[in-house]
């Protein structure tokens, strides 16, 4: 790491023990667990297990309620990453333009983001349920809304509860990626480029690509894992269970219906869906895209 | 003039932003302060009420759950630990386990890299069941332990704390060597005043991220005396009103610590890039 360190037979391993032991237990015990599960077939009253070899992947494959949470989570990481990335940047390019009130315009737009998925969620739930809520009535005068039994209203209730306190997390990071571009580089281009909007897309955005990839991923986690709370606490995946996420749908299976089999399987699938992710980020934006 | 229009422009926008991130919350504050009669026959209110004190004090001091065991205020204070416990001990672990990685010449040092950041790749959501049946094995249900401990499993700090050493000149650890300090003073007397902004934004961030768990307290806590403010919002009972109030406070500590620490979570994200 460093050209210089301390030369020590002993002290270093002092230093990394405690989050060793905290991983080891916390983490890779329940991991071999994860894998023993994803592999082993119990019988229906737990009594038993036997070695399944890929029974348990075949059986989520053969599933089409997986299906339809993967086509779900796929759609829906999509769509949040580019609703709450549009609108984070747009807001954060107006907030950093403005003369009066910028920081009064930062901290309402940034506070959302500390507030847990599973309180929006509940919110949420207050603006689309039949009685009370103004969403909900609203878009039932517009086109006879009804998430209970239509999918596309369902999604769009569960996008709407999901984007909204993700939009502040983009607004953070695209306002602090502007602030981060040098003044002259900025002040050169005005000379060069009359036209603002052009100028944006010329200069400014390729500069904010970094910040961007970075939004992506972190969106896409988001919508992966952190709205479990928000589909807990909307849709529960109704209609049908055309609104779970994978995470969702392997929590039901696993913590309510008891099948570890299937569950740890899942995990295992989510575990390869992560890694590609990462060594894409690894690879792609790391090694690529650097300005600085 | 040009220039006048656009700043209004710029100005319009962002008041569209701020009505849509806004007034939800408004809404759902206004309509905490009337009584529950008044928002069932009326809807949810955009002027306030005035139900405020009666609300709030019944939410934060009436017993409720299933078995009207905890209030609301217990439920404050069980976050409260929980959130500080995995902010605590992650700052400490992390600090520590980065210090190791980079300033140690350390045998098998790619397999313990390995080790630590793979965790990266499986978070909880991903290991619940089998976590639960660890904790259960371990005797750690119903514990501020077994709340705390599986979240503070994270290399994310370790993360940020390396990338932050390496930054670090190398001369300061030349100079120090020189003076005959050894690991633990370097560490202590150095690196750790050094990591001050870096040890507020990581602790920011670990607070307010354990204080919003939501699934693994709701798996954890059979028993209502360990219930956190996040999840006891959807198994709490009570009459529209009170849970309206209850919605409310439950966000207020973590925005607190956002808006008034907004500064120096950011700083800290962004002396790494």
């Amino acid at each position: 790491m460093k050209k210089v360190q301390f030369k020590s037979n002993y002290s270093q391993y002092f230093f990394l023990a405690p989050q060793l032991l905290i991983l080891l237990i916390f983490l890779y015990w329940p991991i071999i667990q994860t894998f023993k599960d994803a592999f082993t077939m119990q019988d229906a009253f737990g009594f038993g297990s036997q070695f399944a070899g890929f029974d348990n992947f075949l059986f989520i494959f053969s599933d089409p309620s997986y299906f339809t949470a993967f086509k779900f989570t796929i759609i829906y990481s999509f769509v949040i990453t580019l609703i709450t990335g549009s609108i984070g940047l747009l807001l954060a390019v107006q907030a950093n333009k403005v003369m009066h009130g910028k920081s009064a315009y930062k901290t309402l737009l940034i506070w959302p983001y500390a507030i847990a998925p599973a309180v929006v969620g509940v919110m949420a739930n207050y603006f689309f349920s039949e009685r009370y809520g103004l969403l909900h009535h609203l878009f039932n005068n517009l086109w006879g809304f009804n998430w209970y039994e239509n999918v596309f209203d369902a999604y769009i209730y569960v996008i709407i509860a999901g984007s909204w306190k993700q939009i502040s997390a983009n607004f953070i990071f695209f306002l602090a990626g502007l602030q981060a571009i040098q003044k002259t580089v900025i002040e050169a281009s005005i000379i060069d480029c009359k036209s603002n909007i052009r100028r944006f897309w010329t200069i400014t955005f390729p500069l904010l690509m970094p910040t961007t990839f970075f939004l992506i991923i972190i969106n896409i986690t988001y919508a992966f894992f952190d709205t479990f709370g928000i589909i807990d606490t909307t849709t529960i995946g109704a209609p049908g269970s055309e609104t779970k996420t994978l995470v969702y749908k392997a929590y039901i299976d696993g913590f309510k219906g008891l099948d570890l089999g299937s569950a740890g399987a899942q995990s295992i699938m989510m575990m390869i869906i992560v890694l590609v992710i990462t060594i894409f980020q690894f690879r792609y934006i790391e090694g690529k895209i650097h300005y600085n | 003039m040009t220039k006048y229009i656009s700043s209004t422009i710029n100005h319009f926008i962002l008041s569209i932003g701020l009505l849509i991130m806004v007034v939800p919350i408004w809404i759902i504050f206004a309509s905490s302060t009337h009584s529950s009669l008044f928002i069932n026959t009326n809807g949810l209110q955009f002027f306030l009420g005035d139900n405020f004190i009666d609300n709030y004090s019944r939410v934060l001091f009436k017993q409720s759950g299933f078995f009207n065991e905890i209030t609301a205020l217990k439920m404050f204070f069980n976050s409260f630990v929980m959130a500080t416990g995995i902010a605590t001990l992650s700052v400490i672990t992390s600090l520590m386990a980065a210090y190791g990685l980079v300033y140690f010449k350390v045998k098998y040092a790619t397999f313990i890299f390995w080790l630590i950041f793979i965790t990266l790749l499986v978070p909880l959501e991903l290991r619940i069941m089998p976590s639960y049946i660890v904790m259960s094995k371990l005797n750690l249900v119903n514990t501020f332990a077994g709340l705390i401990l599986p979240i503070s499993a994270s290399a994310i700090a370790t993360f940020f704390f390396r990338q932050f050493y390496k930054s670090i000149p190398d001369e300061l650890l030349e100079a120090a060597k020189l003076d005959g300090t050894n690991s633990f003073r370097f560490f202590i007397d150095f690196l750790i005043p050094l990591s001050k902004t870096m040890i507020a934004a990581v602790f920011i961030f670990m607070f307010v991220f354990g204080y919003n768990q939501y699934l693994w307290p709701l798996i954890m806590t059979t028993s209502e005396q360990y219930w956190t403010v996040v999840m006891g919002l959807k198994t709490m009972y009570g009459s529209i009103a009170d849970r309206f109030a209850f919605v409310i406070m439950s966000m207020i500590p973590p925005v607190i610590i956002i808006i008034f620490l907004q500064k120096l979570f950011i700083q800290g994200i962004f002396q790494n890039k």
